[in-house]
């Protein structure tokens, strides 16, 4: 007997919805496994990775705080990705825009405007954004790759944010810590919910989740970039330009990015410190392909997410488990759903053999 | 495509069968492309498989030949059951196959190139003389030394079928050989299969093309929708009987009124040359050309002279650096996009259906929107208006006879006839000023392709300049008012088609048109 790959006549619409269930069930069940092989009890692991962080109020904004940046940089992503623009590099547009917001909250220390958090949100999407236009800039005049680039230049701005709290940003009556003097009230995001850290960037994320839906489903241009990424001959007949593709692809991954990083300066941080770096930005990168590419997936994508980030915490609290078990979790959901997505274009036969 | 013949083919030779199919079936997922297939070749035969495309003959030769597996039925080989395992397995047997699309690789000489194919490791200086001496004895002059990517079409499928015969094969399969030839060539490629034939060997020719199997093959077998449907000798049936056998009903004609000449210029190619980007690719060098209101023009040649770079640069795919080349209803367009060469009244129809012309993986609704998105009022202040996106596909749907499951069918879920006609229809449902056609019924079944060319002379009674660019020469003097030429990226003058004739343009199409400049290469003359 003989397992076999076969073509399906045409994909599963019905698999492209299961594929991401089948890869978190999948997670699960090797999360058991390595939480046996660690010596823990499965289920008071299980119990404490995913029950406990969303187990009152203050655990589901918790939760919330945490899928914020995800929805934001994955949103952005997501309409690269679908014009098969490979925006690898999210995370360091996310530190740009963290810098560019820092530096206006820091210029403007003493301000009290309320135009001072507007101001800051616009100067983290720039920020973001003109970090994005350098791969761009590179693919469209020289045809360098972008998924290259744009991951090379992370490293580049997780070194300059460590310059910047080293050297001319650190406040100087921080004890020699790398970070940057406290931003004033009137640059911290206001809280949604008295006594808990949640706050109004994550009105921003539903706010670009929508804008996402609608550019990505109903405007033409996304129609134009679902079209570049599907079939370029196909693109280059109809008239769409292949370069605006590549300039849209990277700046809208840049942007949201960008106002991610200023939403955790001006929110939970309240400065900008050296460690401002955190992998949202790449983690950002599963979420979209969880969420189908799609902001209704890319929303629960990113609650799943954050809850392996909870749950890590967690884990390493309670249990003694090392904080890179939720990496491990993260890994297991991209290999998983990588491994199911295969099922959408084909399907497993028994073969008799001879 | 080729004049009555003196010497009609001889009857069928007897003798024990070299090969016997009986009963072959093969299922792919979604189809069942071969079932209940029998067919009996024997030594010396000229044996015709006949039928439309998709009608299943591609299919029956990769089994013969080891390609893919039938699912049930036997083959018997010179009176022994086997089961081919693969081509190298066929090859063995004495089975060799030249195939429609060539496996030669452009930068190895012609030696090295059919060295590849043999099995060890041969010595190459006395495969060039075994080469020579095979060209020489069939007629297929090639020099063994010469690059692959400097031969024409014609001299490529000459080492194709020289590499299969110095394995002496018993059985030589040909898929649409005569697709790729001008007429002078085909003549000449003929010569040589009855040659073989008359040694021997047995041919089994697949082709659509009535006339010529009615002037080579000594027996036939036609196939409709992976069934026979009939077994017939060709030299006593008529083209219109072999065409009920092969569509089920009698060949449609289209109606053909004269030209209602004297419009206005639309499409004009004022010294239109361009490099090619591939290095293999054909340069066009200094093409002139006016397209008029209510005329079409049809651009014949050999595949490959610069046909596929022609319509790059008239569509915009490949812009110019210079605007006078390409002038659409009087605007200088050498530099514009496609999108602004159809807002100045250019519609454009490429040979490509799935990837070009259609995205795959997109329904029928949304491919409508690729071109027609401002020309059918397809948007609202930036946003898709779906309701005039779904009317639009429907109305195309049901005035082109798209066969399909409505506007939300995925483009790749139609056949490449139902696709074409979708796209011919979002075309002409913007009223282009000009449009531009390439291989219009290529792959395209007998009824579709007869609707498609109507279609096209309505639209140009209608007023509209057309422009078709195709390899099929009985197809150009179908449907067209004027004929010109493209061989090696130049452009020969136009002449009224009924002023001209299949041998005229034969010669022309390798590139000796009167006024040719004499220096010109002749490498694609076949």
């Amino acid at each position: 007997m003989l397992l076999k790959l076969e073509a399906r006549p045409e994909p599963s619409q019905l698999m492209a919805y299961l594929s991401p269930l089948l890869a978190v069930a999948l997670t699960l069940i090797g999360g058991l496994l390595v939480f046996s092989a660690l010596g823990t009890d499965p289920l008071e692991g299980f119990k404490v990775f995913f029950l406990n962080p969303v187990k009152d109020t203050y655990g589901v904004s918790e939760l919330l705080l945490k899928a914020t940046p995800l929805m934001l940089c994955a949103v952005g992503l997501a309409v690269g990705f679908r014009a098969n623009v490979w925006n690898i590099g999210a995370e360091g547009q996310y530190v740009m825009g963290a810098v560019a917001a820092s530096g206006m909250a820091l210029y403007f220390i003493d301000s009290e405007s309320a135009m001072l958090l507007p101001a800051m949100v616009l100067a983290g999407a720039v920020g973001g954004a003109l970090w994005a236009a350098i791969p761009a800039l590179l693919r469209t005049r020289f045809n360098a790759n972008e998924i290259l680039t744009s991951l090379m230049l992370v490293y580049i701005a997780q070194l300059a944010v460590s310059w910047l709290a080293h050297g001319p940003w650190k406040d100087p009556d921080g004890f020699n810590f790398p970070q940057s003097k406290m931003f004033a009230d009137s640059a911290l995001l206001p809280m949604l919910i008295e006594g808990t850290r949640l706050n109004f960037a994550f009105v921003i994320a539903l706010g670009l989740l929508a804008a996402g839906y609608v550019f990505m489903q109903r405007s033409f241009l996304g129609f134009q970039m679902r079209v570049a990424g599907q079939a370029d001959a196909a693109a280059r007949y109809a008239g769409f330009s292949a370069t605006r593709t590549i300039w849209i692809g990277m700046l809208a991954g840049g942007a949201t990015a960008g106002i991610a990083g200023m939403a955790e300066v001006s929110g939970p941080m309240g400065q900008l410190t050296e460690h401002v770096s955190n992998n949202y930005g790449f983690a950002a990168i599963i979420v979209a392909f969880i969420g189908r590419l799609n902001p209704v997936g890319i929303f629960f994508g990113s609650l799943l997410m954050a809850l392996l980030y909870l749950g890590g915490e967690q884990a390493q609290q309670y249990l003694n488990l090392p904080s890179s078990i939720s990496k491990v979790f993260q890994g297991m959901l991209l290999f998983f759903l990588l491994g199911a997505d295969v099922f959408i274009h084909y399907r497993l036969r028994l073969k008799g053999g001879k | 495509m080729t004049n009555p013949t003196p010497q009609a083919p001889s009857a069928p030779p007897d003798g024990p069968p070299r090969l016997v199919l009986r009963g072959i079936r093969k299922v792919y997922p979604s189809v069942v492309a071969n079932d209940g297939i029998d067919l009996t070749v024997r030594p010396g035969e000229i044996h015709a498989v006949l039928g439309e495309n998709g009608a299943g003959k591609s299919t029956l030769m990769k089994i013969i030949y080891g390609v893919t597996r039938q699912t049930e039925g036997e083959i018997e080989w010179e009176g022994k059951a086997v089961e081919v395992d693969s081509p190298a397995h066929a090859r063995s047997l004495g089975i060799g196959m030249v195939f429609q699309h060539f496996s030669l690789f452009e930068t190895l000489n012609v030696t090295q190139n059919v060295a590849l194919a043999l099995p060890g490791k041969p010595d190459l200086k006395a495969l060039a003389k075994q080469i020579e001496e095979v060209s020489q004895r069939y007629g297929l002059p090639v020099d063994p030394r010469r690059m692959v990517h400097a031969l024409s079409v014609g001299e490529r499928q000459r080492v194709e079928i020289i590499r299969c015969l110095l394995q002496s094969p018993r059985l030589l399969i040909m898929d649409e050989p005569t697709s790729v030839l001008t007429p002078q060539a085909v003549r000449k490629l003929f010569e040589t299969l009855r040659q073989l034939a008359a040694e021997g060997c047995s041919i089994l020719y697949i082709s659509h093309k009535l006339d010529e199997i009615q002037e080579l093959c000594h027996t036939a077998t036609v196939l409709r929708g992976g069934k026979v449907t009939g077994s017939c000798i060709p030299s006593q049936e008529t083209p219109a009987s072999m065409a009920r056998l092969m569509i089920g009903k009698d060949l449609p004609v289209c109606e053909h009124g004269a030209s209602t000449s004297g419009g206005e210029t639309r499409l004009r190619l004022a010294g239109l040359s361009h490099a090619s980007d591939d290095p293999f690719g054909t340069d066009l060098r200094d093409i002139h050309l006016d397209v008029h209101a209510g005329e079409i023009v049809g651009i014949a040649g050999v595949s490959g002279n610069g046909q596929q770079e022609l319509l790059y640069a008239i569509s915009g795919e490949a812009p110019l650096a210079e605007k006078f080349p390409v002038q659409i209803c009087g605007i200088e367009a050498g530099r514009m996009t496609p999108d602004q060469r159809r807002t100045a009244g250019m519609g454009f129809v490429p040979e490509e259906r799935l990837g070009r012309g259609a995205v795959p993986r997109m329904s029928l609704a949304e491919n409508a929107l690729l071109t027609a998105h401002t020309g059918a009022g397809l948007l609202k202040s930036g946003l898709i208006d779906f309701a005039a996106m779904e009317k639009f596909s429907a109305e195309c749907i049901a005035a082109y006879n798209v066969k399909c499951g409505g506007p939300g069918a995925e483009a790749k879920s139609l056949s490449g006839g139902n696709l074409q006609k979708y796209i011919m229809g979002r075309e002409i449902m913007q009223s282009p000023k000009v449009l531009v056609v390439a291989q219009p019924t290529w792959g395209v079944d007998v009824g579709a392709a007869a609707f498609i060319r109507q279609a096209l002379i309505e639209l140009r009674d209608r007023g509209t300049a057309i422009l078709v660019i195709s390899e099929e020469l009985d197809e150009l003097f179908e449907i067209s008012d004027r004929i010109a030429v493209i061989a090696n990226g130049r452009l020969s003058p136009s002449k009224p088609a009924a002023e001209t004739n299949v041998e005229e343009i034969g010669v022309w199409m390798s590139g000796m048109w009167p006024g040719a400049e004499a220096a010109q290469e002749v490498s694609h003359a076949a």
